[in-house]
Order: structure tokens, then sequence, then C-alpha cells
């Protein structure tokens, strides 16, 4: 089967196919414009400080940023998100304070999650980003389950679940799809194909020529769309999202894309991929075409991009002198706490016994 | 009081929830139209509809990935996984998904699922339909583990698991599905969990039970009295978090210990048992702590009886405390 590779614009940012232009305000496109020059900008800095060894492990988004930035844009805010770790760009699209992005990343006194999770493992109740896990897929049931639970109450919510392309291989893709088409769950299921799941290409994880195309056994429409065109994003997720509204249930969306950048910060991609091809990529790059949109547009100015580049890289380092300041770690008993509604008498026992360890031996050097 | 067995007991607690809040939902295999392969939820579909007392595809992750995701948007999921050895499939969702949601999130995603299993072998079920993993589970921060043994406990626990805050493994002891008879009172309540029961007073040996085994252990206690051991048996309930002080209270009043479980002998939850009475109380034990328990192999067909821990082997077990 063949499907049609959804474009609005093309890599100098022209309009291709006016017809699924979606109509933004003007405001909205430079937040979106903002939204991943701050991500393309925070990436750079947050890599240049885990390699200074200020930060223990950072994944970036380079290459990516308009799948789940156009995808959150589409969508309202109380439609709710379920990340992998490489979206925290529809947070930040969102309103999630840079500030509050940082504290997580340092797992200090004021991280949000209390120190307990790698960094870019967010959480953000306030802004229906669930808490991201580092299993691969894990996520995806439960965009599922959060669509049905919206259509069993009879409200229009939405959810969707973002994942890499490495994510479909796994056994819970497929149930997830299939209790999806079973139950029409208004949820979208977003496939970042990337190329790679670390160090293994796109195909390795399918015989198929696309990921698109695997809705069709469960019952569900399939979109393939150019993940680095952000209005083509927008343009598709806002469809899904009125399908599932009009009761017509879930949609699988394939953005095709490429991870420019290594996995981690612990990964090194020149061991295993010819460095041409990340180059040749250089040339569908998500934010260049927008702005080549924006200018044509005369929405942006290359006046305003230098102000708001100087405005972002303010606010990163207000934000990171703002985390390096806090106490570097979350109060010990936070240790015991969540784990449980209440604290049962074997955490509380043991957090005794830690009192009592570090009454002994003093404070645990370390992170 | 009516007299009820546990499936009718659980079928009666999830009735009354799903009449006092209706963000309860049933959902997993079997469960609606047919009211699931051991009746538990029969009658559910046709009371509350097909959309809340749902019959899924046959798939255990996605019955709980799914129910993760409806708790998480405020609904109460009670998912059926039709006999506990089918839960490996799940098993993913538990442990990285279920069980770590409330902590991994600063608290922001608690998800209150209460995933109700048919445990226990003696049924002529063989490999698939027999065992008993609770110690898989109870080693997993995160969730809560609950057994009862009687159509009482085991609707006013089941009642507690659906109001409550946390994930819960909430295991029926098949065996005893129908045999366990009681008078279940009518109407709503609830029984705290972390609160164990003692069902047999004695002076002599503590025996810890739970689940199917606490009637073993009752008919070793009888059995017992006749050859003049004076057995005291605690039915535990709730095995996270376990009744550490009504464990501690009988322990200092007999110095003796026997726990008994269906399970593998090794890293069972009788070894934990076992190494946190003897830290706490190594000062009141007269005899080593002896494990009856089911062998270190997988759960056979036809020798199940013999794999299984009964009342002789209990006693024995006694003797040995007793005679230490």
């Amino acid at each position: 089967m063949r499907l049609e590779v959804i474009r609005v614009i093309d890599d100098e940012g022209r309009v291709t196919h006016p017809e699924r232009e979606p109509k933004i305000s003007g405001d909205d496109l430079r937040k979106l414009f903002r939204t991943i020059l701050t991500v393309r900008l925070l990436d750079e800095r947050m890599l240049r400080l885990q390699r200074q060894g200020r930060l223990g492990f950072y994944l970036s988004s380079l290459g990516e940023e308009a799948t789940h930035i156009g995808a959150a844009h589409a969508l309202r805010p109380g439609d709710w998100l379920y990340p992998a770790y490489r979206e925290v760009g529809a947070a930040l699209y969102r309103g999630y304070p840079l500030r509050t992005f940082m504290c997580q990343l340092f797992g200090n006194a004021l991280d949000p999650v209390k120190g307990r999770q790698m960094p870019v493992h967010h959480s953000i109740r306030s802004l229906n980003f669930v808490s991201i896990s580092s299993p691969v897929a894990t996520q995806i049931p439960h965009a599922v389950g959060t669509a049905w639970a919206a259509k069993l109450q009879k409200k229009d919510d939405v959810a969707v679940a973002f994942f890499g392309e490495g994510g479909t291989s796994t056994p819970i893709f497929h149930t997830s799809l299939t209790f999806a088409g079973v139950f029409k769950a208004p949820a979208i299921l977003i496939c970042r194909n990337n190329g790679w799941a670390i160090s293994v290409p796109r195909s390795v994880q399918t015989a198929a020529p696309t990921f698109a195309q695997k809705a069709v056994a469960y019952g569900l429409p399939g979109v393939l769309v150019d993940g680095n065109d952000i209005l083509a994003m927008i343009h598709v997720t806002a469809e899904a999202a009125a399908r599932g509204r009009r009761g017509e249930g879930a949609t699988l969306i394939e953005a095709r894309t490429y991870r420019r950048g290594a996995h981690s910060s612990s990964d090194d991609p020149s061991v295993y991929r010819d460095p041409a091809e990340p180059k040749e990529w250089e040339r569908h790059d998500p934010l260049e075409r927008f702005r080549k949109y924006l200018l044509a547009k005369n929405e942006v100015t290359a006046d305003l991009e230098a102000q708001l580049r100087r405005e972002i890289l303010e606010e990163i380092t207000d934000a990171l002198q703002y985390a390096e300041r806090q106490d570097p770690k979350p109060p010990l008993h936070s240790m015991f706490e969540d784990v449980y509604s209440d604290v049962p008498w074997h955490l509380r026992e043991q957090q005794a016994e830690l009192d009592a360890e570090i009454a002994k031996h003093g404070n645990k050097s370390g992170h | 009081m009516p007299e009820m067995n546990i499936i009718q007991a659980v079928n009666d607690a999830l009735r009354l929830e799903m009449r006092r809040d209706p963000r309860v939902v049933v959902l997993g295999e079997d469960v609606g139209r047919f009211g699931g392969v051991f009746r538990a939820t029969s009658g559910l579909q046709e009371e509350f509809g097909a959309e809340r007392c749902i019959d899924t595809p046959l798939a255990e992750s996605g019955i709980i990935g799914t129910a993760i995701g409806m708790a998480l948007y405020g609904l109460r999921p009670v998912p059926e996984i039709q006999f506990a050895d089918f839960i490996y499939p799940a098993y993913d969702q538990i442990v990285s998904e279920l069980a770590k949601l409330r902590y991994r999130s600063g608290g922001e995603y608690p998800a209150p699922v209460v995933i109700r299993t048919p445990v226990g072998g003696g049924i002529r079920g063989g490999h698939y339909h027999s065992q008993s993993p609770e110690a898989l589970f109870i080693h997993v921060p995160g969730l809560k583990v609950v057994c009862p043994s009687n159509p009482v406990d085991a609707k006013g626990l089941l009642a507690t698991c659906i109001r409550g805050e946390d994930p819960v493994i909430f295991m029926e002891p098949k065996r005893v599905y129908r045999a366990a008879r009681g008078n279940v009172p009518e109407g709503e309540y609830t029984i705290p969990l972390g609160e164990a029961k003692v069902v047999r007073e004695g002076r002599q040996v503590t025996v810890l039970c739970w689940g199917a085994m606490v009637h073993t252990a009752l008919e070793a206690g009888e059995k017992g009295a006749a050859q003049g051991y004076d057995l005291e048996i605690i039915d535990l309930r709730t095995l996270l978090p376990y009744d550490i002080d009504a464990i501690l209270t009988s322990v200092r009043k007999t110095g003796r210990v026997v726990v008994v479980h269906e399970a593998p002998r090794t890293c069972g939850f009788g070894a934990e048992l076992a190494a946190t009475i003897q830290e706490k109380a190594i000062l009141s034990l007269e005899a080593p702590i002896l494990r009856v328990t089911g062998f270190d192999t997988p759960f056979p067909y036809t020798l199940e009886h013999e794999y299984l821990p009964d009342a002789n082997r209990i006693l024995d077990a006694v003797e040995r405390v007793v005679s230490f």
C-alpha cells in the first residue's frame, strides 16, 4: 500500500498544499517559533553542561521539535499528553517554566518529582503532561485508557501518546492499538519515526514500508506526515483530534523525522552511522523551514528572531542559575513518601534506620 | 446475614462499590456477558451496562495498561486477570508503571487500580492455573498485596481496596472460592488493610498463613489438638503491609513459629516473615522458624496434593519446633 506523505510547506518554507495550511494567528505562529527556538537553544546549552560535568544526563530533541510542538498546538489544554522522552517542547509550549524544567534536570530540592528520576523525566499534572518513564512504549496503553475513560465519561478530551519507531516493535504497541480500535478510544498515537533506536536503524524495526500502514490491521486510520513540517503536524493532529471528538476513535500518525543528535548524552553515533546522513537531514530542518515560512509571511523578522534568541538565552541562564542555587537534594524523608498514599510501618522503620545511619556517619556525598 | 461463598462475596462487594461510586469499572476477559469464568462478575453487566463491566481483548498487558490510563483520568478500574498464572504479560505494566507512577511523578499521578486475580492450586490446574505469585508483587515497592481466606474478609477487604488510593494486587484463593462459606453482613462494610486476624487462639506454636492455607492450617489445628498440640493460627489477610504487631504479639507468647504457604520456598514470603521475626524477637524464639511450603519446582499436575502443604506436613513442622 502506498501512503502520501502529508506536507504543507517544502524545505524552502513555500506552501505546497494551501488547502491544508492551518489558520493560525500571528501571535500563535510566533509562540510556535519561539518554542522551537527555545528547545534548540536549550538542547545546545544542556549538552554543553553535561559535557562539562555539571549535569548527569541529557536527551536532546534536535531535528524533531516540530513533531510534538505542532501536535501540542493542535490540541486543547485539557487534552492529555503521554510523552516518551523527546517531547519536552510540548510541555514548554503549554507553559512549563524553564526554572522548573531545570530543577527537574538537577533533581534538586525544587524538582517537582523530588529527585526520583533521571533528567528529562518530567511530570506536569497542571499541563496534563503525564510522568515519563524510561521503558519504551509503556505509555501507549495509558493514553488509550485515558481516552477511553474520557469517552466513557462522555467528555470530549483526547489523549496523545508519543513514541519512537522502535516502540512499534513492542508487544504493548500491538495490544494498545487493538484496544484503541475495538473500543474506539479517542487516542492519537504519534510515532516519531526518527530513523534510529539508539544504534539500530529503522529497517530493523519492521519490514513494512511504513509504520503508518500498521494501523490498517487494527481498523484504524494511519497517517504518514512529514514530521519536520510543523504546519503538517498541526494539520494531521487537528484532524485526528476532531475524529476522536466526533466519536470516530483513534488515529495512528507516523511522523517522519530524523534524530540528528545522539540518542542521549551517553551515546556516540559516529560509531554506527554515516555522518553524511544527519548532514543530509539538515536540509529538512524543521526550524529553518518554519522560519522561511514566517519570514515570507512577515510574521517574524530577523530583528525579532535576534531579540527572541537573546531573551531565550537569558531565560536559560536565569533558570540554570536558579536551579544551581537550590539545595541540590530533596529532603531526606521524601525518599519514603509517595510510595503509597500513606507511609506503612516498614517504610517508617527504614526511614528511621537511614536517619540513624546519617546521624552516625554524616551526610552522604555524591550527586 | 446471608450465607455466601467467596465468589458471591466478591460479587457483592463489586456490585455495592459500583452502585456507590460511578467511577468504578470492571474490565477483563469474559467478565461481561459471561460473568467471569468463576462467575465473580456475574450479573454486573446486566446491572451496570457494557461500559462499566467490560469484556476486553485477550491481552493482560492491555487490560492493566488501559486500566492505568483510566485511573489516571479519574476512574476506579477493577481489572480481573483470569488466573494469576496469566498475569505476566502485564508484569511490565504492573512493576514499571502502576507501582511507580505515584512515586516517580512526585505524588502527582497516583493510579488506584485494584487487580483481582485467582491464585493457588488444588483444582487440577497444572502449571498454569495453580500458582501463588504473591512474593513477586510483595517485592515491588508501590503495590499493596491482599489475600483473603473467607467471604466475610473478601467482601470487606475488596471494598477497602476499591475505596483506597493505592494499587492493589487482590489475590483470591480459588480452591476455596466455593468451599469457604460464611455469614456475610448485608450492605457495605470495610475491613482495614494491614490487620491480621487470629483465627485460632493457642499458646504453643504460631502458624502464619493466608488464603487457602488458612483452611489447611485450621485443619492442622483441630488434628493437632487431638494430639496435644496447641496452635495459634494467624490469617495475615494483608500481605503488604503485613501486621507485624499481631505477629510479634503471638510470637512472644508462643516462642515458636511455622509459616505456611503454597508458593515455592526459596525467596517466598515465608523467608521474609522468618527474617523479620528473628530480627525483632530472637530472644522470644525457642526454636528455628520453619517453613511449610510448595516445593521449588514448577507446580505439578498429577502430584499436586503431594506438592501442596497439608495438615500432616504442618503438624510435622509443629512437632519439630516443639521438640527442638
